[in-house]
């Protein structure tokens, strides 16, 4: 086995606040090898952004990280505030949601891709604005030339999502989060997008960190996943196997809660009750309030376990398949 | 881009024949007869007002004077002060580049200690210096001007000797001597207006740097330099220029107080000084001439702001 791209160790964010101290992500532990793609699925507000941001150390202000985020084999926490910036854009880069957004509208998208390659490879302006243009025909944007030289709000939402990813690529960074990168987009743009970070990940040998609550996307793209609520992993298994043998309540709820295009049966299930107050976790197992299968013993946080190799969930009841079946 | 231009040259054309029908308009409400004034000691005497009257118009209905003044106007001829018998075009001319050094100078102050302070205390949010400079920008703001200026000329001019408490020397005769007559001016009006480019700056900086590309940008692995002097300063530039401009406006309107307290021969003192004169056509062709000033610049602005927002430049 590879040593990992990116290993996070118990990764802890607190910030304080008004009415107390936050701690969004609680302990999460997971890793991606190069040219592999993580999943990290759960609903808003579970801490996937968090993580995202806390290994890309985009945190606000007064954020506190704890625990150790390793890339490539160096601890990123251990780093000066100057060093990890100079990772960021070159070695990992990141790809936000809000393709809309995310774009400066004072600048031309070529701009915006040169300057990452000025910057992390000393490229002079008009070669960087050459390899921008490169980058514009990798991520095939049509007339890669002029698109370059045209203002975001002239780009289409699809068209700027791939100026984001041509922007995150082009210094060939070893890891690339997507944070949610085809949420705002339309389904068929957002088939190409996947396609088209599957396919440069396979090319280039980037570990892939893709976050998102579309268990569809997770199925076709994923070869992990890691399943986070409330701030904690419930689950973390090889795509297939989470698939195919589901241990986590939450993950089976999540599962059945998905729509579902084929079968026929257009029945949705959901999970009863809501997700904690983050100030005032429920003690244990922060899903056992809304868990059909608690026990008292759920008052205890359930370590994170084996069940299967490579197939580890959090949960004092697991495996659950089989007590599903002998209640089937 | 050239359409729309022509559509906002379009608009300023009603603009200014209703300014010319309101600057006329007010004439004719001032109290006071200037055929009495301009009579002098010959007040009493009928023949010489009706001479007068005469001579000026006054005697004619007020949509013949408002046509024979605009006429004139249009011509570029502002008629004749009654006062200090000079063409009034002259007079402007001649008033224009004091107040328009002034007005430069108060703006360039305002320019230097205004958006680097709001930057500033947008950036350090609620720290030491956000307060400090909040501070000074409500100092600014709440300071009368000419209470400033009389403390600044008791300070250096009384006090340290350093600079002259009044007059005026033209900038081409002697630079040094004419900045050191129209610097504390400048800084007295300068900082109004910087206090007010401050509270802009800081909250349109407030908003440019929690946006999204910026986020981006710092993803990007810029300094913060980078991210806050380009990212989000290009943004939150936009409206801060188009302010400026109209604030550059009412600096070069001239500056009734701050003129008579440092007795600079500008704008500002022409106008009060016609006003007292009842000199008609010089306060008419002042308000004008600034009204005119305010219109132009208020098209630059609306030019400015298309320039700089690539949003706006191809539609």
């Amino acid at each position: 086995m590879s040593p990992p791209m990116l290993e996070l160790t118990q990764v802890s964010v607190e910030f304080p606040t008004d009415r107390g101290r936050l701690r969004p992500v609680d302990g999460i532990s997971f890793r991606v090898e190069a040219g592999k793609t993580l999943a990290v699925v759960g609903e808003s507000g579970c801490g996937k952004s968090v993580t995202a941001l806390a290994v890309m150390g985009l945190l606000p202000q007064g954020a506190e990280i704890g625990g150790g985020i390793r890339l490539d084999g160096e601890e990123l926490l251990a780093l000066t505030p100057d060093q990890r910036r100079a990772r960021r854009g070159g070695a990992m880069a990141m790809v936000f949601q809000e393709p809309m957004t995310s774009l400066n509208p004072a600048f031309t998208a070529g701009e915006q891709v040169a300057e990452a390659l000025r910057l992390h490879q000393g490229l002079a302006p008009d070669a960087a604005f050459a390899r921008a243009v490169e980058m514009f025909a990798r991520v095939r944007i049509p007339e890669p030339e002029r698109r370059a030289r045209n203002y975001p709000h002239q780009l289409s939402g699809g068209m700027r999502q791939r100026v984001m990813i041509a922007m995150a690529l082009a210094c060939r960074p070893r890891l690339l989060i997507a944070d949610e990168p085809t949420t705002a987009l339309d389904v068929t743009v957002q088939a190409q997008i996947l396609a088209l970070i599957d396919e440069l990940k396979t090319e280039s040998g980037t570990a892939v960190v893709l976050i998102t609550h579309d268990l569809g996307v997770v199925a076709d793209h994923a070869d992990e996943v890691v399943v986070m609520y409330a701030g904690r992993v419930a689950e973390r298994a090889p795509a297939a196997s989470l698939f195919a043998r589901p241990q986590h309540p939450y993950t089976i709820g999540l599962l059945g809660a998905a729509p579902r295009l084929e079968g026929g049966v257009a029945r949705l299930a959901s999970i009863e009750g809501t997700v904690p107050d983050l100030l005032h976790p429920p003690p244990g197992c922060r899903f056992a309030p809304r868990c059909p299968f608690a026990l008292d013993r759920c008052a205890q946080q359930p370590p994170l376990a084996a069940i299967l190799p490579g197939h580890d969930v959090a949960c004092w009841r697991a495996p659950l398949d089989t007590l599903l079946e002998a209640a089937a | 881009m050239w359409n729309w231009l022509l559509k906002r040259l379009g608009q300023v054309l009603p603009t200014l024949v209703i300014l010319s029908f309101i600057i006329f308009g007010l004439q004719q409400l001032m109290p006071g007869d200037p055929a009495v004034i301009l009579a002098g000691e010959e007040r009493g005497d009928p023949q010489v007002l009706a001479q007068i009257r005469a001579e000026l118009r006054l005697d004619q209905p007020i949509w013949a004077q408002y046509f024979y003044w605009i006429g004139n106007v249009l011509q570029g001829d502002f008629g004749f002060s009654w006062r200090i018998r000079m063409p009034v075009s002259d007079l402007i001319l001649e008033k224009l580049p004091v107040t328009a050094q002034l007005a430069s100078m108060a703006f360039l102050i305002a320019l230097v200690i205004g958006v680097p302070l709001g930057i500033l205390s947008a950036v350090k949010k609620d720290t030491a210096w956000d307060w400090l400079a909040n501070a000074v920008a409500l100092f600014g703001i709440s300071t009368p001007n000419f209470w400033l200026g009389i403390m600044m000329i008791l300070f250096f001019s009384v006090q340290l000797g350093w600079l002259p408490p009044s007059g005026y020397v033209p900038l081409w005769e002697d630079p040094v001597q004419s900045l050191a007559t129209t610097i504390m001016p400048a800084f007295v009006l300068g900082t109004g207006v910087a206090s007010v480019l401050m509270r802009h700056t800081r909250a349109a900086m407030l908003t440019a740097l929690s946006q999204d590309y910026v986020r981006t940008a710092r993803a990007k692995g810029l300094t913060e330099r980078v991210v806050v002097w380009k990212h989000a300063l290009r943004n939150a530039l936009i409206p801060v220029v188009t302010l400026g401009t109209i604030e550059f406006g009412r600096l070069l309107a001239g500056a009734v107080l701050t003129e008579q307290i440092f007795t600079i021969p500008g704008f500002g003192k022409l106008v009060v000084d016609a006003v007292f004169n009842r000199d008609y056509p010089v306060v008419q062709g002042v308000v004008l001439a600034t009204a005119l000033i305010f219109v132009a610049l208020s098209l630059l602005a609306d030019i400015l702001y298309m320039a700089i927002n690539p949003r706006l430049r191809q539609a």
